[in-house]
């Protein structure tokens, strides 16, 4: 049967995750070091664990509200006012989501119209431009320079308005580069954000991952910012819980109803556990000033230095990463593309790496490796890579 | 006490053979400055020795581990200091502490069998002038000591690569 005639032809185009791409040769590798993961290699904090195994005993199996449990809701609102000083109301601007990744189907879902244009920096994660897509809309890539940091200019920023801009996504702290964005720099863009009238779809999901010590600043914290912006969060990055699928997304009441809307025709809730975790998770952090974090973004923030330090040794340009969890140095010295020196590492060294042509054509000539990897397998792993690169 | 100087102990004590220079870049320190670091806590009492946390149920050697609970009765101008010393000068006592509640002295104490053990408790601490009472218990199994759990099997569980 030829399916191709009923396949969506605008979903069919979409290529496959570019992350995949060795995913295959990998398993066949038993010896391989993946540094192609994009999670924390923490398991949850064991009292988050317990929280849920104690929400099942006590046989809290049922559906919650759509927006998710009002007692997560609370304490997420509680958390951004603590730490990013935003202020959204439980009630009616904070929707529980399976991961941030629902967060930004619902937010593009809800915006685009045919044909809406939505810019994205580049490089950055995988699911931007399919989302924008599915959703019926256009992306339109911005290309981001590692000499100012891969960090998007308001000049770059206004070129690529038109006026079926809708919406720009802001990625920072940034996978797969591991930028982070200043206040100072937020401000810039919030005027040509404000001036052409557009939305931010904020992704900040890996903002407790931030090393610089004035620490990450949200957009929506800006003047008036708050209005047009749709916040996206979780805890899989922060709380070392990818598996739970539990994210957020905090909006203005108005844009808020209608993105309930589609979570709840097509989701109803995220997991009962999962949202039982998350609450603990977030509690217990007001309690003891969020220990489990801190403790996780300090044991990154060293090997974050070991692997960046070790990519400059090599002789490799390497850009100094100060959020997330990934070094994206540049391969360009090798004369070899992202693609073929992410497969020839991997059949020669066995060292698994995201060709960063994954996140955009402008990654050319970058890989991405991920430092949240136990020590000693970082290095062997480095190892390896600095051994290839030498004999190239 | 400065953060670094903690987030120094803390790598220390998961490994403390790390070499100095990763150590300094892990921390984002001059070397010097770690190496200076070191010596000064090793000088000041804080790092007291480097020693590997081993399983002895691993290897063949005969082994017999005990906690017991010690009441004493404390003396005057010493409290429980002079009693305490004069415990952990035995071989056998790997551990004091001084402890609130329903007895005073917890020792952690180790021998070659279980009649070396009797043996110690009735003919050497039993019979200290200030000792009143004792309890031992003997160990069974020791799941996790230090925050190193013994048979960990966990492991990283991630696919190689997602997502």
């Amino acid at each position: 049967m030829d399916y191709s005639r009923y396949v969506n032809p605008q979903i069919a185009a979409v290529p496959k995750s570019g992350i995949r791409k060795f995913f295959d040769i990998v398993q066949t590798m038993p010896g391989a070091i993946s540094l192609g993961v994009g999670e924390p290699d923490f398991v949850t904090p064991y009292h988050i664990r317990n929280a849920a195994i104690e929400s099942l005993l006590d046989g809290e199996t049922q559906y919650t509200s759509n927006a998710g449990k009002i007692s997560l809701r609370r304490e997420i609102a509680l958390y951004l006012q603590e730490r990013y000083a935003l202020t959204y109301d439980p009630g009616s601007e904070v929707l529980v989501t399976v991961g941030a990744s629902e967060g930004i189907d619902l937010a593009l879902r809800a915006l685009l119209s045919p044909g809406d244009e939505v810019l994205v920096p580049e490089p950055s994660y995988v699911s931007y431009r399919p989302g924008v897509v599915f959703a019926g809309g256009v992306p339109v890539p911005i290309k981001t320079e590692e000499c100012r940091n891969f960090v998007l200019t308001p000049e770059e920023l206004a070129a690529a308005i038109t006026p079926r801009t809708k919406a720009i996504i802001l990625p920072y702290p940034n996978n797969p580069t591991g930028a982070i964005i200043t206040r100072e720099e937020l401000q810039k863009l919030r005027d040509v954000i404000v001036a052409h009238d557009l939305i931010v779809i904020s992704d900040e999901i890996y903002s407790e991952l931030c090393y610089a010590p004035e620490g990450h600043v949200s957009i929506a914290a800006l003047p008036e910012m708050r209005q047009r912006t749709i916040y996206l969060n979780g805890f899989s990055k922060a709380f070392a819980m990818t598996g739970w699928r539990v994210g957020y997304l905090c909006a203005p009441a108005a844009l808020m109803d209608v993105m309930v809307k589609i979570h709840q025709y097509t989701i109803m809730c995220a997991s009962t556990q999962g949202q039982v975790a998350a609450e603990e998770a977030l509690h217990q952090g007001r309690e003891d000033g969020y220990a489990d974090v801190l403790a996780m973004r300090q044991s990154y923030d060293h090997r974050r230095r070991l692997m960046f330090n070790a990519f400059c040794g090599m002789g490799l340009s390497c850009f100094e990463p100060l959020g997330a969890f990934y070094v994206f140095p540049s391969i360009k010295a090798t004369g070899l593309t992202s693609e073929a020196f992410c497969e020839r590492l991997l059949k020669e060294k066995e060292v698994a790496c995201v060709p960063g042509t994954a996140f955009g054509a402008c990654g050319e000539g970058h890989i991405r490796c991920c430092y949240a990897t136990a020590l000693d397998k970082l290095d062997v792993a480095l190892a390896r890579i600095g051994d290839f690169v030498q004999h190239l | 006490m400065q953060n670094q100087q903690v987030e120094l102990l803390q790598l220390l004590q998961q490994d403390c053979r790390m070499p100095l220079e990763k150590i300094a870049v892990m921390l984002g320190l001059p070397l010097e400055q770690v190496g200076q670091m070191i010596d000064s806590m090793e000088k000041h009492g804080i790092i007291l020795r480097y020693s590997p946390v081993i399983n002895w149920d691993k290897t063949d050697r005969e082994r017999v581990e005990a906690m017991i609970e010690v009441r004493v009765t404390p003396q005057r101008g010493e409290g429980f200091d002079a009693i305490a010393k004069r415990i952990y000068r035995f071989d056998e006592v790997k551990t004091v502490y001084l402890m609130s509640g329903a007895y005073d002295l917890l020792l952690l104490v180790e021998a070659h069998s279980l009649k070396e053990l009797g043996y110690f408790v009735s003919t050497k601490l039993s019979v200290l002038e200030t000792v009143t009472g004792t309890a031992t218990h003997f160990v069974l199994k020791r799941y996790k000591s230090d925050g190193i759990i013994f048979e960990d099997e966990s492991g990283d569980k991630r696919l190689a690569v997602n997502p």
